[in-house]
């Protein structure tokens, strides 16, 4: 067994450098404040994600009735609902997908993995990081995706802000600046940045609230059934010499 | 009892139900110092059924479409009644059976299980690691994500690189020009009916194999020489019931990893389900960077290191492929005078540690974007991987062995 335990030394020293080098970031992404045991969060956020970003974007897989998960009475939910959409049915965006392209370019993405793909700090970074940039149709620009075809839709929220470059010894880094205030404080802005990301992340999986819970169940039993596994093997095995 | 017993009779005159029972397990004699590493061959045989069971039940619910195939898996993550578990168990099953299936391969070069008289048992694990591969493959596509198509696309393109037959090859793989329809379905038939056959057929004769020779050990002896009056090997004991009841405490610490990674982390941090895989493929949209998962990066690192020849690609094939297979050739390669690394000099665990960091490092790179240092690393690491079998038939006869036990270690 000694040589084996070498052996595994030696790949584990001859690997780590090669990891340590691959590890370079572009842009440094902001961690996301969210957390899917915040209920009152995740509300906040589907309130939000249902009043605004369904304006154009779709979440096809998700259903209205999938909101009792974070905790929403079937009341509140048909409040949410557009015309013409029961409880079971999936989110559809409110313009439909040939007048979207017209206006921005490119159809906008179904949101109900968009958590998945991207994930909760790329989306919590990106939606704090547009800035205006008059080269741009839209008229503004984002750190984490450059070019991006959406408008800042929620400017008139965090207010504009201008790209600013600034020399840390010897590195160039780019920085976002406020210009003008939005409606919100960028306290709350970010709060509610959090919201939608928190919410957008148990969208991507709804299966997540109830897999870490059972996870520990699972575990728990096996482990005693491991303990038994391991009793019955060393009873059988007394007799082995 | 009694009518159990009758009943146990009554099938016994017509098939050989004891026969089978007492040759297979109550009387297959297995040598008693069986260590950590023969866990593993039963826990492949474990996946195997894991994933057959688990990917019935999805078959029931995902729709081999390139329209909806995409939406049935997530229907079936949201809409089905414990359809993300069983996705989970399936996608998480995929990457353990290639871990467990490399370690049982790791375990058979360390104690040299490939040697006389286990060729032909040798040769169908390797059959059965391809047949793996090609099922693992084709499993990838049907998600419909961004990965499965262009991850299908690349490795398809590849037979079109062949001399002479390779576009027409390639077009009979995918059933089009392009990853299309055509290739989603016949990818899922060969996915859920052809290769789990061909599977299920090569592990049977590969256990049947393993019982005509039987076990090898971590001492790399033969328990048969020294047998007692019953002619039973005394250094070997009935599998059932002591390796029953020893695979079943490997089996639950199995299912302990098997269950964390389903239940805290499924994705594995993108190596077990890669995040782009949650874009739906667009054949418009090549990905930035493109890279197969993870177990078969090692062969992926070795394609891209072969530089293009005459301009063609083909060179990088036919060094992946044979990178693949050259473990068949082990029983012919090994000139050693003991089997099992205990007995074996420094030289043989010098190459044999080189190959591991070489196999790992490949697989890393194999991951990663090619950068002309990386691409220069795989190159290094690609020789040493090929050295290792090119050159064992010289280490393995100059190399300093320690004499061999006449009977097992066993404490």
């Amino acid at each position: 067994m000694k040589v084996i335990k070498k052996l595994w030394l030696l790949a584990v020293m001859l690997v780590a450098p090669a990891i340590a080098i691959a590890s370079t970031a572009t842009v440094q992404l902001d961690h996301a404040p969210a957390s899917l045991s915040d209920k009152a969060s995740l509300q906040r956020g589907a309130q939000f994600f249902t009043a605004n970003c369904l304006a154009c974007h779709s979440a096809a897989y998700m259903r209205y009735n999938r909101l009792k998960d974070i905790g929403m009475s079937e009341d509140e939910i048909k409040k949410m609902l557009p015309e013409g959409s029961k409880l079971g049915s999936t989110m559809k965006g409110m313009m439909d997908a040939e007048s979207a392209k017209a206006a921005f370019g490119v159809a906008p993405p179904d949101l109900s993995v968009v958590a998945r793909s991207r994930g909760a700090d790329w989306l919590y970074t990106y939606l704090r990081s547009f800035y205006v940039d008059p080269s741009r149709p839209s008229g503004v620009n984002n750190l984490v995706f450059p070019g991006v075809a959406m408008p800042n839709i929620l400017g008139p929220l965090q207010g504009d802000q201008a790209l600013q470059v600034e020399k840390h010894e010897g590195h160039e880094a780019q920085m976002l600046k406020l210009t003008s205030p939005g409606s919100m404080s960028t306290k709350e802005f970010d709060a509610t940045a959090g919201d939608l990301v928190n919410y957008l992340d148990f969208m991507g999986e709804p299966a997540k609230l109830v897999r870490y819970k059972l996870g520990y169940i699972v575990l728990a039993f096996l482990f005693v059934l491991l303990v038994l596994t391991y009793l019955l093997k060393k009873e059988f095995w007394r007799e082995i010499h | 009892m009694k009518i159990l017993k009758n009943l146990v009779g009554w099938v016994d005159d017509r098939f050989p139900l004891l026969d089978t029972w007492k040759e297979h397990l109550s009387e297959y004699y297995a040598p008693k110092n069986f260590n950590f590493w023969y866990f593993f061959g039963s826990l492949a045989l474990l996946v195997l059924v894991i994933q057959i069971a688990s990917g019935i039940f999805l078959t029931m619910s995902y729709k081999p479409d390139a329209l909806i195939a995409f939406a049935s898996v997530e229907y079936i993550m949201r809409d089905v009644q414990w359809g993300w578990l069983l996705r989970y168990v399936h996608s998480t099953g995929a990457s353990m059976f290639f871990v467990v299936v490399y370690l049982h391969m790791f375990r058979g070069m360390m104690y040299g299980s490939y040697r006389k008289p286990r060729e032909l048992l040798w040769i169908i694990g390797v059959v059965i690691y391809l047949a793996l591969m090609a099922e693992a493959f084709m499993g990838y596509l049907l998600p419909w994500g961004q990965m499965s198509f262009w991850g299908a696309q690349v490795i398809v393109n590849l037979f079109s690189s062949v001399p002479f037959i390779g576009p027409d090859l390639s077009v009979l793989i995918r059933g089009d020009y392009v990853i299309s329809d055509a290739t989603l379905n016949r990818f899922f038939a060969l996915h859920v009916a052809a290769i789990p056959l061909v599977l299920v057929g090569i592990v049977f004769v590969h256990l049947v194999a393993l019982h005509k020779v039987g076990s090898n050990n971590p001492d790399g002896i033969e328990i048969k020489k020294h047998k007692d009056a019953k002619g039973h090997p005394v250094d070997g004991i009935p599998f059932h019931p002591f390796y029953t009841v020893k695979d079943m405490v490997g089996v639950v610490g199995f299912l302990i990893i098997f269950c964390a990674i389903i239940f805290f982390a499924p994705d594995m941090g993108g190596y077990f389900l890669e995040a782009n895989n949650f874009v739906p493929a667009n054949p418009m949209q090549t990905p930035a960077h493109i890279a197969p998962v993870w177990y078969f990066t090692p062969y992926y690192a070795i394609l891209r290191a072969v530089p293009p020849m005459f301009g063609s690609q083909f060179p990088g094939v036919i060094a992946m492929g044979i990178g693949a297979i050259a473990i068949v050739f082990l029983p012919w390669l090994d000139r050693g005078k003991v089997k099992s690394i205990r007995y074996r000099g420094p030289i043989f665990k010098a190459f044999l540690a080189a190959f591991v960091v070489s196999f790992i490092g490949l697989g890393y790179l194999g991951l990663l974007p090619a950068t002309p240092t990386y691409t220069l690393i795989s190159r290094i690491l690609s020789v040493v991987y090929f050295a290792f079998f090119i050159l064992m038939p010289w280490y393995t006869k100059i190399d300093k062995c320690k004499p061999e036990p006449d009977r097992v270690t066993f404490k």
